[in-house]
């Protein structure tokens, strides 16, 4: 999708391709054929910049035909550079700011408490994204209210745009920041499709409190080449490296 | 049927506003409140006694308000943002764009305390700017009432709109303009005096000031049309191109910095319609500190300031 639109983040679609996976396909309580039913579980893509691994993923969900993926970014294809929650089912919310989509969870699950609903809703948001304020006015609120069917997901790959998080402006001690917020934090390995299912059918991890799940990823994963290398947040694969990215895969 | 500022009553709006969202509280269920510390502000300590779990307060937080609003309204509900315009309007201008307008979301935001409702707290404070920085935001109503029952019904009609709006909730006094007759319409203005020699259009605090302007006006022999325009979006752009058309000369007039707002959007269906001679009445930026009925006066923003402005602008017409 990436290499024929000549557009895209595949570093963050790839850092991020299992924990969406893992929700889309197992965990959440979603339904292809009524994407908009009043009691489906939530999930926001705050980091839309990442819109391949959640189209890919959503077409493989049965949300839309897997042809379309063809059209990624092509002239007025509903699959813009980032998710439009107007054009394509599934995606809940439209996003690409950073720093948008952790409100609008919280909003979703205000929503769901007034209602009574046990219905969860996830939320993935990059590191580099928590840098935006927005976040933590969001994580207050929802600790606050004491949002036990929250869940964050942080794709912990340690880069942003440009470099290292904790080079540009530090994020650590991240597990003690979420604490010090009022949310139970647990870490897991991003790309364990095992761990990160038990984990997330383990929730809330502690009652009466949102869950902020730090998922250590690896940027470009797991596409030996890519790997953990800052300039695959944006740079788009040759002919030659997308048949060896699936070489890698197979 | 319409009065002055010097009328014996005057009302803060707020209080529409307050009234208004607890009745569609009581009518609708889905109907929350989502505001950021701004509940005495809101006038809405009544509301949260009677509905504690409707009304979500995110404390000082203007991005997060408008996210979680977006979020219930993904949940169905019908959520009513209020906080002061200035902050709500420029803090969460990306949320307002994206998570409210370019989502098409079912959410009102009502900036309480517009125009230059804080005068004396200074620009930081002032929301002249509100009108420009929204109106050019695809999908997004933007609403300026001009009194109490305009202020009810126009909030009433936002909820039951189909996509996001914003409404000013103004806390200057205005008197009563309209009696119980009067029915807001969505993207309809309302022309309350005939004229041929100008129109004025206005909307807001300053419609009571243009109705006596156009008094003033009529006694020195010059035949002023009045035109409300409470829906600075979607524009009533028939009633501008018939006013340009039928007088020959508009003068806009609002609580509102003159770039941007109400004036230039109907300066914009002028040029490219029918160009008549035009003045834009408002503030021309950062204003000094004063109360609110000071800076309206001192920026001429009072009858004799529109009565005034009217003279120049008819006498340009006839040179």
């Amino acid at each position: 999708m990436v290499h024929a639109a000549g557009l895209g983040h595949i570093g963050g679609d790839f850092s991020s391709a299992d924990i969406v996976a893992v929700l889309l396909l197992a965990v959440l309580d979603i339904d292809p054929m009524q994407p908009r039913m009043p009691d489906r579980d939530r999930f926001v893509m705050s980091k839309g910049h990442s819109s391949g691994v959640l189209y890919a993923t959503l077409a493989v969900a049965g949300f839309f035909d897997q042809a379309l993926l063809d059209a990624y970014m092509a002239p007025e294809s509903p699959l813009s550079g980032h998710p439009d929650a107007r054009k394509v089912p599934g995606v809940e919310a439209s996003t690409g700011p950073l720093g948008h989509g952790l409100p609008i969870a919280v909003g979703m699950a205000i929503g769901a408490a007034l209602e009574g609903s046990g219905r969860r809703t996830f939320c993935l948001v990059g590191d580099g994204e928590l840098q935006e304020g927005s976040n933590w006015e969001a994580l207050m609120a929802g600790a606050h209210r004491h949002l036990e069917r929250l869940t964050v997901v942080v794709d912990r790959n340690g880069l942003q745009q440009g470099a290292a998080t904790e080079e540009t402006s530090r994020l650590e001690p991240l597990v003690d920041k979420a604490r010090a917020f009022g949310w139970a934090v647990e870490e897991v390995d991003g790309h364990d499709h095992a761990a990160l299912l038990r984990l997330f059918e383990s929730l809330p991890l502690q009652a009466g409190r949102p869950s902020f799940i730090i998922a250590h990823t690896h940027k470009g994963h797991p596409v030996s080449f890519m790997m953990d290398r800052v300039e695959w947040h944006h740079r788009i694969p040759s002919a030659n490296e997308v048949e060896a990215a699936l070489e890698e895969l197979r | 049927m319409t009065t002055g500022v010097d009328a014996p009553v005057l009302f803060d709006c707020r209080d529409a506003f307050a009234s208004a969202v607890q009745e569609l509280a009581e009518e609708d269920e889905r109907v929350v409140i989502v505001c950021s510390d701004s509940v005495g502000s809101s006038k809405l300590v009544g509301f949260k006694n009677r509905y504690p779990d409707r009304l979500i307060n995110v404390g000082i937080a203007e991005q997060a308000m408008v996210g979680v609003a977006a979020g219930l309204a993904n949940a169905g509900r019908l959520p009513i943002v209020s906080a002061a315009s200035s902050f709500v309007t420029a803090r969460a201008l990306e949320q307002i764009k994206v998570d409210l307008a370019y989502t098409n979301a079912n959410v009102v935001v009502c900036g309480m305390s517009p125009g230059v409702a804080y005068g004396e707290l200074g620009p930081t404070h002032h929301s002249i700017e509100d009108i420009a920085w929204l109106r050019v935001i695809d999908t997004l109503a933007v609403i300026v009432p001009a009194d109490p029952r305009e202020t009810g019904l126009a909030i009433r009609a936002a909820v039951q709109h189909s996509g996001p709006a914003f409404v000013r909730v103004s806390r200057i006094g205005v008197p009563d303009i309209y009696d119980n007759s009067y029915q807001f319409r969505w993207g309809k203005a309302a022309r309350l005096r005939a004229g041929a020699d100008l129109t004025v259009i206005t909307n807001g605090t300053l419609l009571c000031r243009a109705l006596v302007a156009a008094d003033m006006l009529s006694a020195r022999g010059i035949s002023c049309r009045v035109v409300s325009m409470p829906t600075v979006k979607p524009l009533d752009v028939d009633e501008i191109v018939s006013a340009a058309e039928e007088t020959g000369a508009i003068l806009t007039v609002e609580e509102h910095c003159a770039h941007g707002g109400l004036g230039s959007a109907v300066a914009e269906v002028v040029v490219s319609s029918q160009p008549v001679p035009m003045r834009i009445l408002g503030f021309p930026g950062f204003l000094p500190t004063g109360s609110a009925t000071w800076l309206l006066e001192h920026f001429g923003l009072t009858a004799e300031g529109i009565s005034r402005a009217a003279v120049e602008l008819v006498n340009r017409k006839h040179a």
